[in-house]
């Protein structure tokens, strides 16, 4: 049993026309969803493909209109449950802006534990953890305000992370990051999944990404539509651009070269790879 | 263009004052306004200077900060510095002009409003000059939860805040990256009557709610998303403990207050 449990997930919800008119939006269309603890998982796909709403659900913030969800074993429709579901699977948003409460950075980071009511002399020792866990120890006097978009990030990354969750939801949280912001967020997001063993659930749409993922899910019109290792999924080239979904340019590449008669394996992630593949041909 | 917005003017030091449990400075400045209009006569204002000069000395905060609040007060203080010359009757006129008199009450009337007023800025001056934002927050949070039992939202209320208090300087940054974007496409702001330049600001305020409405939108998930659910079973990582030095703090303040009610029954002097 996963640690994170979807079947038949399915949301709708309503859209108000600027003419007043009512449409229904179907943003979850049967979604079935099977999460092994321990693992980094990688969700896929364009804008309005239903990957936020996803999200949305694995943190209790939406309920399914039908179907179930269930963490580490908690269906998230029971209301008893809520603040259970909220502690195991922890939720880090787009803006790092938007996420950071407190006025200083451990004053943030403690925001979680104090709403859970852990006892006053083991919060700071909780701070001080998930602050060292993603580097910004040396910032926790600081606030919030004078930090950069990565920091901010890691920060409220922290704050998740001293609520002691199993299981980590990142919604595109590196969409509103600089290139080094980025890559130090991610390397924050991979060390936890391989140090702590939490579990990771990496919603995204940039591909470079998803590379070192263990499993890749490619979401599109509410649905499902691939899944897989990162090799699999990149591997088919032309299933992905239906979705509207971009391969990684060394991937394309190496697909092109492959289309024009060069004999390369399928699925190739990195560019290391292709000049490994190249130099092989040579031989 | 708009410059860095220093709320509440703390000036970091470390002071007896800033040390001191930010409850203890509430209760003090509102006992050092009550006793400020409670005292009487010559005794009770040197007293009352006497107590004020020794908290400013305690706090290592420049004289000069605690003036610059005076600036706000100038134009109060001279109205009803105005109003008392001329308009309090009394027996002894000092000056008579037309159908305006100037009696010695009127004159020294003058003189206490004018230094209750300046001590009563000094004195709250003192305290968000010595006490950050925040420990400022949860003072009167924790000051004023008695009045959850009568329903008053206290903790909702600090926590709004706060919350307050950190997005001053988002929202500041907001504006004036709106501002750029409207004057690079032609927006004026700063020319024109003042009419105009108030209807100039439309096209500034609608963008900022908007993102402001979106932000407190995402927050308000962000914040249930963390477990957020009200004051209730929510401990805190520093909570306010008095120790000694508060204590201290509490006395000298009740010594203070029983000086000036003294001074109020039994001094007279010439003021």
């Amino acid at each position: 049993m996963g640690i994170v449990r979807a079947a038949g997930l399915r949301h709708d919800y309503t859209k108000y026309r600027e003419d007043e008119s009512e449409v229904k939006v179907r943003a979850l269309d049967g979604v079935d969803l099977d999460v092994k603890e321990g693992d980094f998982i990688a969700i896929l796909g364009h804008n309005g493909s239903g990957k936020s709403t996803l999200a949305k659900h694995i943190n209790a913030l939406l309920l399914p209109t039908e179907g179930t969800i269930w963490i580490d074993e908690i269906d998230t429709k029971g209301e008893e449950n809520l603040w259970k579901v909220r502690q195991r699977a922890g939720m880090v948003f787009q803006n790092p802006d938007n996420q950071i409460i407190g006025t200083v950075v451990d004053e943030d980071v403690a925001f979680g534990p104090e709403n859970l009511g852990v006892p006053t002399e083991k919060i700071l020792h909780r701070v001080e953890e998930a602050l060292t866990k993603v580097g910004m120890l040396k910032f926790r006097d600081k606030s919030p305000n004078r930090l950069s978009g990565g920091q901010k990030q890691r920060v409220a990354i922290a704050g998740v992370v001293a609520m002691r969750p199993r299981c980590i939801v990142l919604d595109e949280p590196t969409a509103m990051l600089d290139p080094t912001g980025r890559k130090d967020v991610l390397r924050t997001v991979h060390e936890l999944n391989e140090k702590e063993g939490v579990t990771v659930i990496l919603i995204t749409h940039y591909m470079e990404e998803v590379v070192d993922a263990d499993r890749v899910f490619v979401m599109d019109k509410g649905k499902i539509v691939m899944e897989g290792t990162p090799r699999e999924v990149f591997s088919r080239v032309e299933e992905l651009k239906s979705h509207r979904m971009d391969v990684p340019q060394v991937t394309e590449l190496a697909w092109e070269l492959k289309k024009a008669g060069l004999a390369l394996p399928d699925g190739i992630l990195t560019t290391e790879e292709l000049v490994e593949a190249l130099a092989a041909l040579k031989h | 263009m708009l410059g860095e917005i220093t709320l509440g003017q703390y000036y970091p030091a470390d002071s007896v004052i800033h040390r001191l449990d930010p409850r203890v400075k509430f209760v003090g400045t509102l006992t050092f306004i009550v006793a400020l209009f409670l005292v009487k006569g010559f005794l009770g204002y040197v007293m009352v200077t006497l107590f004020l000069l020794g908290v400013i000395k305690a706090s290592t905060v420049p004289f000069g900060m605690m003036l610059r609040g005076m600036k706000a007060i100038i134009f109060i203080l001279l109205i009803t510095a105005v109003f008392n010359v001329f308009l309090t009757p009394g027996e002894i006129v000092l000056v008579k002009v037309w159908k305006l008199t100037i009696t010695r009450e009127g004159v020294l009337q003058a003189v206490r409003m004018a230094v209750r007023l300046i001590y009563l800025v000094i004195g709250s001056s003192l305290m968000t000059l010595t006490t950050t934002p925040n420990s400022l927050t949860d003072g009167m949070e924790a000051l004023f939860s008695p009045l959850k039992v009568i329903h008053v939202p206290v903790h909702e209320i600090a926590m709004m805040m706060s919350i307050a208090l950190r997005f001053i300087p988002i929202l500041t940054e907001e504006t004036d990256r709106i501002m750029k974007a409207q004057i690079a496409r032609g927006a004026d702001f700063k020319t024109g009557s003042f009419i105009n330049r108030i209807k100039n600001m439309v096209p500034l305020l609608v963008p900022l709610f908007v993102s402001a409405f979106q932000r407190a939108n995402d927050l308000a998930m962000a914040m249930e998303a963390r477990c957020y659910h009200g004051g209730e079973g929510r401990t805190r990582m520093k909570p306010l403990r008095y120790t000694a030095a508060d204590r201290v703090g509490y006395l000298v303040l009740a010594l203070f207050l029983a000086a000036a009610i003294l001074l109020r029954i039994f001094g007279g002097g010439w003021i």
